[in-house]
């Protein structure tokens, strides 16, 4: 009886840590644009649901894989992030934060009554033939869709990584987060820069919704829960750092699991709460954030 | 005497006579109103009462919440429960309710204000609280789970169990938002006042000059959570139902502070004039969208002009609009 328990036990955790993969890229996203340019992004679950509509629409119109599809997507929410970050949020920067709060909260309603209004209120899945198939590892049993969705979400955070320290762009992306007066005394277009990073951090998100629409079906109701699960990762993990989003991502991915196999499901959003109001008050900058921010 | 003295010292003659007026138009305007534009009004005063809370915090002592709902909720759910379980009227429920928000408040703000968050790190954690007791009442069987909790519907006046149509809760809201509105001048004129404000342009310089600072901020966040709550308690036995999921949602929160952020954070007027053009534009758009008959048109619609004023009116309408009357609310 204990070892079936501990067998539900990890292949619960093991869930956990795959759709926690899908949850750090997208609070990857939030991560960086705050920590760049310090503004919040309250549109986040909103672009995520986007992304998962997208992808939704090339299964469903174009008969496109999401994981095909998803270079595509993160290209057009680069795009859209950057323009919208030019045009925009660029002059809100710096701003008191409940403009800058009201001003995504605005571009929120918009993007998520878009998607109702063109896909309406029922939910929408793809049907993949995958989603029948698992792997076996000793005794867990891993859902292929689940996996390739992690796989594919740790090599675009790679990749990230590898812009942020190997690029000329990313350097200097750092090196305005870093120092903003600095950067503009050396030369670097920090405007340009700042748009840039939005651009980078809508496609982790949109790339993260084209992972997640594999797993689970889509409505526009999912974008606030959506946001706040992405405040809570990088939150938890430390507003501004990558490794945190990750992190933090697979432990409220793990949490939420182990709290739906252990506790009612519908408690499993009071232990990430619990979980926040935690590390807000004994560890603000967060598990993973540097203390002196 | 002195008092009024003070609560009217300074304040331009035209705006005492405007609001005057106004005050006597509010107070005949069910005679004069069908019952359409009478739950209009109803609404109005509803955001500008709550909307006047939340800016004590924001507006006032600098502290961002969004999670206001939380107070709202809880003020609901206590009177409305006594009154359901036990027969207690709002009357005392509410000091029940307000005494639960208020403990809330000093829980949240201890925690917040002792351990300097500030900013969006104290949203969040305002966010947090809210949906942390979201989740518990959906599992608290007193308070009906998610099931929620539902009071009589009854339309006779019993004033004192506050049961009736739409005139008395009518009547109570707009004395809650006159009360407001000068409880909030009151405050802005008193020592407490401008202690808020000078907490709320630069906490540390406050420190060093000797402003009681923590002291100050629980204060703030202690009445702007009483009030609350006792919108909450209207808020509950006007519409006599209560769901977690609503009560306690995020949207709730935002929604109370629309108002203030529109029309003019920290100003007196800016949650009452946030709260005319925010419930205008909200059944305009309601119309709209039921004439066009497409799913979200109406919040597309109302994003789209969120968005239009906080890209051309960042600091509000009401401080253009005070401009344009030659009306310049005194800045404090």
């Amino acid at each position: 009886m204990t070892t079936d328990f501990l067998l539900d036990l990890a292949q619960a955790v093991t869930k956990g840590l795959l759709t926690g993969m899908v949850y750090g890229l997208m609070a990857l996203g939030l991560s960086v644009i705050f920590g760049v340019m310090r503004v919040v992004n309250f549109a986040h679950g909103e672009m995520m649901v986007v992304g998962m509509y997208l992808a939704w629409m090339g299964f469903e119109y174009l008969e496109v894989s999401p994981l095909l599809s998803l270079p595509v997507i993160a290209a057009i929410f680069f795009a859209v992030g950057y323009g919208l970050q030019r045009s925009l949020i660029s002059p809100f920067i710096g701003r008191p934060e409940h403009q800058q709060f009201l001003l995504l909260l605005a571009v929120a309603i918009l993007l998520v009554n878009a998607c109702l209004a063109i896909a309406g209120p029922d939910s929408r899945g793809v049907q993949m033939d995958s989603q029948f198939d698992s792997y076996e590892l000793g005794p867990l049993v891993l859902d292929a869709v689940r996996l390739h969705a992690a796989l594919a979400a740790v090599a675009i955070a790679l990749l990230l990584w590898a812009f942020f320290t190997a690029t000329r762009t990313g350097k200097s992306i750092r090196a305005a987060a870093d120092n903003h007066l600095a950067a503009l005394v050396v030369g670097l277009d920090v405007r340009r820069l700042y748009a840039f990073t939005f651009g980078v951090g809508a496609a982790c998100v949109g790339a993260a919704g084209a992972l997640m629409i594999t797993i689970i079906p889509v409505t526009p109701f999912l974008a606030a829960e959506y946001t706040l699960l992405a405040f809570v990762i990088v939150i938890v993990g430390g507003l501004g750092s990558m490794t945190g989003a990750l992190m933090g991502g697979l432990l409220i991915g793990v949490s939420e699991a182990v709290a739906g196999l252990l506790l009612q499901p519908s408690l499993k959003s009071m232990f990430s709460f619990g979980l926040l109001i935690l590390v807000l008050l004994l560890r603000p900058q967060g598990l993973f954030g540097k203390s002196s921010s | 005497m002195s008092f009024i003295k003070r609560l009217v010292g300074g304040a331009p003659p035209r705006i005492l006579w405007s609001l005057g007026i106004l005050l006597v138009l509010l107070l005949v305007a069910p005679m004069m109103l069908g019952k359409y534009w009478l739950s209009v009004l109803i609404l109005i005063l509803y955001f500008a009462f709550v909307g006047q809370a939340w800016n004590i915090l924001m507006g006032f002592a600098g502290q961002l919440s969004l999670g206001h709902a939380l107070y709202a909720g809880l003020g609901g759910y206590i009177a409305a429960g006594l009154y359901f379980h036990y027969g207690i009227g709002p009357w005392a429920g509410l000091f029940a309710a307000v005494a639960v928000a208020g403990v809330a408040g000093t829980i949240v703000g201890y925690l917040g204000f002792r351990f300097s968050l500030a900013g969006v790190y104290f949203a969040l954690l305002t966010i947090a609280f809210s949906e942390f007791t979201r989740v518990a009442f959906d599992h608290w069987e007193w308070a009906g789970g998610s099931g929620g909790l539902f009071l009589k519907v009854d339309t006779t006046t019993d004033i004192v169990n506050l049961r009736g149509g739409p005139v008395l809760f009518y009547y109570v809201i707009l004395a809650l938002a006159v009360g407001a509105f000068i409880l909030c001048r009151a405050l802005l004129e008193s020592r407490l006042g401008r202690y808020w404000l000078a907490i709320r342009e630069d906490a540390e310089a406050a420190q060093a000059v000797g402003v009681p600072v923590l002291r100050c901020k629980m204060i703030a966040i202690v009445i702007s959570a009483a009030l609350t709550a006792l919108a909450g308690v209207w808020n509950a036995f006007y519409y006599n139902n209560l769901f977690p999921e609503t009560a306690f949602a995020m949207g709730r929160s935002i929604e109370i502070t629309l108002a203030p952020i529109i029309g003019g954070l920290g100003t007196l007027f800016g949650p009452i004039v946030g709260a005319v053009v925010l419930t205008g534009l909200g059944e305009l758009f309601t119309d709209v969208g039921e004439a066009l008959r497409i799913p979200g048109i109406k919040q597309i619609f109302y994003g789209l002009a969120l968005l239009v004023i906080v890209v051309y009116r960042p600091a509000g309408v009401w401080p253009w609009l005070a401009e344009r009357l030659g009306l310049k609310e005194r800045q404090p």
